[in-house]
């Protein structure tokens, strides 16, 4: 189900003298399937954006489309619109709230008015989706480690089996070897279920190892929106709005800078580590020409 | 001198049942000795339930040991007529910008610390401006706390602990809710500190990168310290540290791979500077 977004502007505290505008004439069109990240220094108005994909924010002027209907339209289904684009917020481990993990996942598809059999299957696969064993279903969610917690709280959204699924940072806080797993598993889920996922990150090095797509949002407006290395490509000017290029692309950078015939275009170890391979390759063809 | 002493911590606590039953008792330290120099730059790292945070509230008497002791400027944590001058001593900064200021404007903010200590008044505007100039905010004294980015906020609450002229400070994942700017500021601010103030820095992080200027990186698993040594040796050990559930830098990631396809590039490159200049070796080796 597709969305598109059509001059979508939010100011807050409109005719007030404390207004503010968050988003500036957004026009952005989000198609099935799609792994897309979006990126943008605190305060850039990405939070705000991923609140009106699901018709949490009203949209101040401009129009949403979900599936070709307008979401504002008198008559448009909201909670169908909820639960098909699923939102995990910041810090979702702080929304857990039931007694045993299993009833937490359940609560959701539970107030979409589904049989007590559909629920627990929608839980029971949720939770096998985001990789959490069997053995915690039972426990309380708050006896669980930081990243466990935050898987069940996205199993809780998955749970409504959403077609959209977007998630703000959800590896801030976690460690290194959490922040994969979790990613790791939303890329496999993508494939597996063909939803389109939408990754709110601060990190640089991870949007650049699994999304497709990369919009940076600057000053409620969005500065770019194209492939990750036509994107990094202007890590000047992402600088300059407090984003940076993935680590690697710096190392090709400061080696091209000083004379190494390597393209600066890698945005990731396994590409960056390609390319000095075939620079080796190309320097010893060289000098065995000689 | 040592600033901090550990001797032989253990912390325990008792996990309970809703009803208040004990069902357990988990060791979160267990058996830490360590001793930090004043005016080092230590960095600890460890995954998520390592025990590194309930180890850094032992340094500032937030937290008890269960057994053996912690000495904070020679004093003993566990003797209640040391807890204030423990916490002027060594004072910490926390992960979320948004929960640890309280003033309506910056410079009030800052000036909070100083005054609950019973400072003069004329000396706490002089420890708030100096304290803001350290950590580069000092433009921003007359600001609301709330107009300021989560990079800004964490050097104002940085601000607000160097104005008790504290010997220590303790960061606990001060960069874990920032954007890329945001992190790069506070991590320049605790250098500064380091460099400039001499004042000990104590570092919880799960970003690599932030810690190959420390003089000593510790690493906790199950509440133990498993691999200690300066950056380099640490990052040497990139399958130890993997198996933590930790990571390398980039840069240290990236040579790491290149050796394992038969590069000659030396173990625990930490820079740019490095790496080129390894490459450099390559090719006069394998050319």
């Amino acid at each position: 189900m597709p969305i598109i977004l059509d001059k979508v502007s939010h100011v807050y505290g409109q005719d007030t003298a404390m207004a503010v505008t968050a988003l500036k004439n957004v026009s952005l069109v989000i198609p099935d399937g799609q792994f897309i990240g979006l990126i943008g220094h605190t305060g850039s108005g990405k939070s705000t954006l991923v609140q009106h994909l699901n018709g949490l924010m009203k949209a101040t002027s401009g129009s949403i489309y979900f599936n070709g209907e307008d979401i504002d339209a008198e008559g448009f289904d909201k909670k169908m619109l909820r639960s098909k684009v699923g939102l995990v917020f910041q810090y979702p481990e702080h929304q857990l709230f039931e007694t045993d993990v299993f009833a937490d996942v359940c609560f959701g598809p539970k107030n979409l008015g589904l049989s007590k059999k559909e629920v627990e299957l929608r839980a029971y696969e949720a939770l096998k989706l985001v990789g959490l064993e069997d053995a915690y279903f039972y426990q309380s969610p708050f006896d669980l480690s930081g990243g466990q917690k935050r898987r069940v709280a996205i199993a809780g959204v998955l749970a409504m089996k959403p077609e959209v699924l977007v998630l703000d940072e959800p590896t801030a806080g976690l460690d290194p070897k959490g922040r994969d797993e979790i990613l790791d598993q939303i890329s496999r889920l993508k494939k597996e279920t063909g939803m389109t996922v939408i990754l709110v990150s601060h990190s640089m090095d991870d949007v650049a190892k699994y999304v497709e797509r990369i919009i940076v949002m600057n000053k409620g407006s969005v500065m770019y929106d194209d492939a990750p290395r036509e994107v990094f490509r202007h890590y000047q000017e992402l600088e300059q709005i407090g984003l940076a290029a993935p680590q690697v692309t710096y190392i090709m950078k400061d080696l091209q800078d000083h004379g190494y015939d390597v393209s600066d275009e890698a945005t990731t170890i396994e590409k960056a580590k390609e390319e000095i391979k075939s620079w080796f390759a190309r320097l010893s063809a060289v000098g065995k020409g000689r | 001198m040592d600033i901090i002493n550990i001797k032989d911590l253990i912390f325990e606590y008792i996990r309970r049942d809703e009803e208040g039953n004990v069902e357990g008792v988990t060791t979160a330290v267990d058996d830490v000795s360590l001793d930090v120099k004043q005016g080092d730059f230590v960095a600890i790292l460890g995954h998520n339930g390592s025990g590194k945070s309930t180890l850094a509230k032992h340094m500032n008497a937030i937290l008890y040991p269960t057994e053996g002791t912690v000495w904070v400027d020679g004093k003993d944590t566990q003797k209640d007529e040391y807890v204030w001058d423990i916490r002027q001593t060594a004072g910490m900064v926390f992960q979320n910008p948004d929960n640890q200021i309280i003033g309506q404007i910056v410079e009030e903010d800052v000036g909070f610390g100083p005054e609950n200590m019973g400072v003069p008044t004329e000396e706490i505007w002089e420890r708030v401006e100096e304290s803001l100039k350290a950590v580069g905010m000092y433009e921003f004294r007359k600001f609301s706390p709330n107009k300021l980015s989560g990079g800004q906020k964490q050097r104002v609450s940085i601000a607000g602990v160097i104005a008790m002229h504290p010997k220590c400070i303790i960061l606990d994942e001060p960069t874990a809710m920032l954007d890329p700017k945001g992190r790069k500021e506070v991590i320049r601010a605790v250098r500064a500190l380091n460099d400039v103030e001499r004042i000990t820095v104590i570092l919880i992080t799960h970003y690599m990168e932030e810690v190959i200027y420390a003089d000593k990186v510790y690493v906790m698993d199950k509440g133990k310290v498993t691999l200690q040594g300066t950056p380099r040796e640490v990052f040497s050990e990139v399958e130890r540290l993997k198996e933590l559930r930790l990571d390398v830098p980039q840069v240290t990631l990236l040579a790491h791979e290149l050796r394992k396809e038969g590069f000659p590039i030396p173990k625990g490159i930490l820079t740019k500077e490095e790496f080129r200049e390894a490459l450099d070796s390559c090719i006069k080796e394998m050319l």
